[in-house]
């Protein structure tokens, strides 16, 4: 069974905004029942040119629907320009997140927006432009770069899990693996340099808070991963006091971990000061 | 919120009388039955009688019975035992609907260089012996097909076939898992050479299988170990687990009426009044060549998971063909090998009964899976433009 969040469980047993409007400003379908989900998203402006209502009908599994209907919740208030900001990655987040395998749905959504807006604007997002890589699915390269760009993707199963491409008779794989290869060279060159982590200055409260959450986020899952853990025991001004457990209490080299890792870490999302000493029983 | 189960195809409820005479064999005689003293004796008897009485409803000799630790085991050890044993033939012989347990057994060999014949169905989920006939050679070493489909309950002829094989001396396995306890099943009248059930689809735990193997049968062990059964497969005996099959066979013979007779017409109360309560219902499958048991469904415009779960939440528990409750994106292999259009494919719902279910649960799925249906066409987006074309709104 899938681990749907709450919220998803939620949009499906009481999907919001369900029917068609008729005479709507902007109308866009994708998906069909040969692949096994489709969404038929229409919208009427105010006269703000704001999305005044939007209504959709989705044929498709439980998330799907979600999806759907947390759209267009999303939407609802929006000037076009702000709703073609929306990415798939919101609409999952709005959800509370979906299973990877799932997150197609999301980019569904986001596509019918994408055509229904189009169609405001009096363009077409045409198909025949691109080129249609996985021919079980009909997905074409600019769906899938789109995807990969989006949401940082990387292997072809990911790409199968967020646009269905690839997921049929696999045929494609090889060229889902080279249009990979080609939008990440493209990201690399594109992307700035990784932005330092903003550092402000930090009342106490929030100074234990963030060692607390660095600790717990980006710290103790890679020492578990390796068999060890850390408690933390104390925080005096800039001194972070740990306990070492598991295989990292006897480790010979804990002594590196603690400074050139946790402190390191700790320097780099809490303050440039914090100095780590390990706490013995 | 009560539980209506009607997915005994996927697992069923070990039966009371089964866990009971099991229950001893975990903690009072723990006995192993190779040893040579009093204590592993005592052990060693029940599991001979758990033996014969496998033997007994499967109409075989208990020399025959092979147990194994479920039916994906029992089919991996028919299919790779045979082939070690003619290592000079590379073609095997199967069909495009095989649970994955064959299925991918075969594909993989496909891989390693056999080459491998997969029967087409019709749209009734129908063999065409004629192309069985045809696709047979001297190189073939194994011809292994299901006696039942686990999604739509479609029997095959296995014993037409099996006398079409055995003319050329072929080997011919058959996945049984699906039809042991539903109907009636006897070796000594039959051409098939090897066959396997699984416990826990007849009333007995996950974790146990049985494979027959006729008498003569050339076959190399897939578990090489120990001298345990007849050293055609090494580990010490699955003790309470073999007594468990051994009772739910001695059971599920007992209960082949009561399968045919009442399971039956449970089943096809539903399935009658389903199609009469839901338009644009198919029913997937050879309606004539069906396990009493299995209701293949298909409701179109709608998705098979979202209906699961929509009567998940009322405690009613199915199972889908649909491409989003297996995890692949494509309907089942079964559906798409029979052609089911894919208006009903991803709409496919299947229930599965056991003895242990009663009329008033089929009134209660009934009652609850026609509003279910409709609530999903009416957000469907294709429903709409269905009734348009046929001029209904």
């Amino acid at each position: 069974m899938w681990d749907y969040t709450e919220k998803v469980k939620d949009h499906f047993l009481n999907p919001r905004n369900v029917g068609e409007i008729d005479d709507p400003d902007g109308a866009g379908e994708v998906g069909s029942l040969a692949c096994g989900d489709a969404l038929r998203l229409t919208f009427k402006l105010d006269e703000n040119k704001r999305i005044r209502d939007v209504k959709f009908k989705t044929f498709g599994c439980a998330s799907a629907i979600a999806s759907s209907s947390a759209l267009t919740e999303i939407v609802k208030g929006m000037t076009l320009e702000e709703a073609a900001k929306v990415t798939n990655q919101d609409i999952a987040n709005y959800l509370g997140g979906l299973p990877e395998e799932k997150m197609h749905c999301s980019v569904m959504g986001r596509e019918a927006l994408e055509v229904a807006i189009a169609s405001y604007r009096g363009q077409k997002v045409e198909k025949e432009e691109f080129e249609v890589v996985c021919n079980c699915f009909g997905v074409t390269d600019r769906e899938i770069a789109h995807a990969i760009r989006e949401n940082d993707l990387k292997t072809v199963e990911q790409v199968t899990h967020y646009t269905k491409a690839g997921g049929g008779c696999g045929k494609c794989h090889p060229k889902i693996e080279a249009i990979i290869e080609k939008i990440r060279k493209e990201m690399e060159k594109e992307a700035p340099p990784p932005p330092k982590p903003e550092k402000r200055k930090l009342t106490n409260i929030q100074k234990i808070k963030l060692i607390e959450e660095t600790l717990g986020r980006e710290i103790i899952p890679a020492l578990k991963a390796d068999g060890g853990d850390l408690d933390l025991i104390d925080i005096e001004g800039n001194k972070v006091l740990v306990a070492l457990r598991g295989s990292c209490s006897f480790c010979p080299s804990a002594e590196i971990t603690l400074k050139q890792y946790v402190e390191t870490k700790l320097r780099e999302f809490v303050s440039d000061d914090i100095v780590v000493e390990e706490v013995r029983p | 919120m009560k539980t209506v189960y009607v997915d005994n195809n996927a697992t069923t409820k070990v039966a009371p009388e089964v866990l009971e005479e099991m229950l001893p064999y975990f903690s009072e005689y723990y006995g192993n039955p190779s040893s040579m003293h009093f204590f592993g004796g005592q052990v060693q008897k029940k599991v001979d009688e758990a033996r014969a009485k496998v033997a007994d409803f499967l109409g075989a000799e208990p020399s025959e019975i092979v147990f194994t630790s479920c039916g994906t085991e029992s089919d991996n050890a028919a299919i790779l035992g045979t082939l070690d044993s003619y290592p000079e033939k590379r073609h095997l012989i199967t069909t495009r609907v095989e649970h994955p347990a064959v299925g991918n057994v075969t594909t993989y060999l496909g891989r390693k260089g056999y080459r491998v014949t997969e029967l087409s169905v019709d749209r009734e989920g129908r063999l065409d012996l004629d192309e069985l006939k045809e696709s047979l050679t001297n190189e073939t070493t194994l011809v292994t097909i299901m006696y039942a489909n686990n999604e739509t309950g479609v029997i095959f002829p296995v014993e037409e076939i099996g006398e079409i094989v055995k003319a050329k001396g072929i080997p011919f396995h058959t996945d049984a898992v699906q039809a042991a306890g539903k109907i009636p099943l006897n070796t000594k009248k039959s051409t098939v050479d090897m066959l396997s059930i699984s416990g826990h689809k007849l009333h007995a735990p996950k974790g146990i299988g049985v494979l027959y193997i006729r008498r003569g049968t050339r076959f190399s062990p897939f578990l090489i170990g120990g001298h345990q059964e007849k050293g055609r497969r090494g580990g010490t005996e699955n003790v309470p687990y073999i007594i468990g099959i051994g009772k739910a066979c001695e059971l599920a013979k007992k209960h082949l009426d009561e399968e045919n007779v009442k399971v039956k017409a449970l089943r096809d109360y539903l399935d009658a009044r389903l199609l009469e309560k839901i338009p644009n219902t198919l029913i997937n499958g050879d309606r004539a060549h069906r396990l009493p048991n299995t209701l293949s469904v298909s409701f179109e415009y709608v998705e098979g998971e979202s209906i699961l779960l929509l009567l998940s939440d009322l405690g009613i528990c199915a199972s889908s063909g649909s491409a989003c409750t297996s995890g692949s994106l494509e309907p089942s292999h079964v559906l798409r090998a029979m052609g089911v259009p894919f208006t009903a494919a991803h709409g496919s719902i299947r229930f599965s009964l056991s003895i242990y279910n009663t009329k008033e649960e089929m009134d209660y799925i009934i009652e609850h899976l026609p509003p279910i249906i409709q609530r999903l066409r009416d957000i469907s987006p294709f429903w709409k433009d269905y009734l348009k074309s046929q001029g209904k709104v």
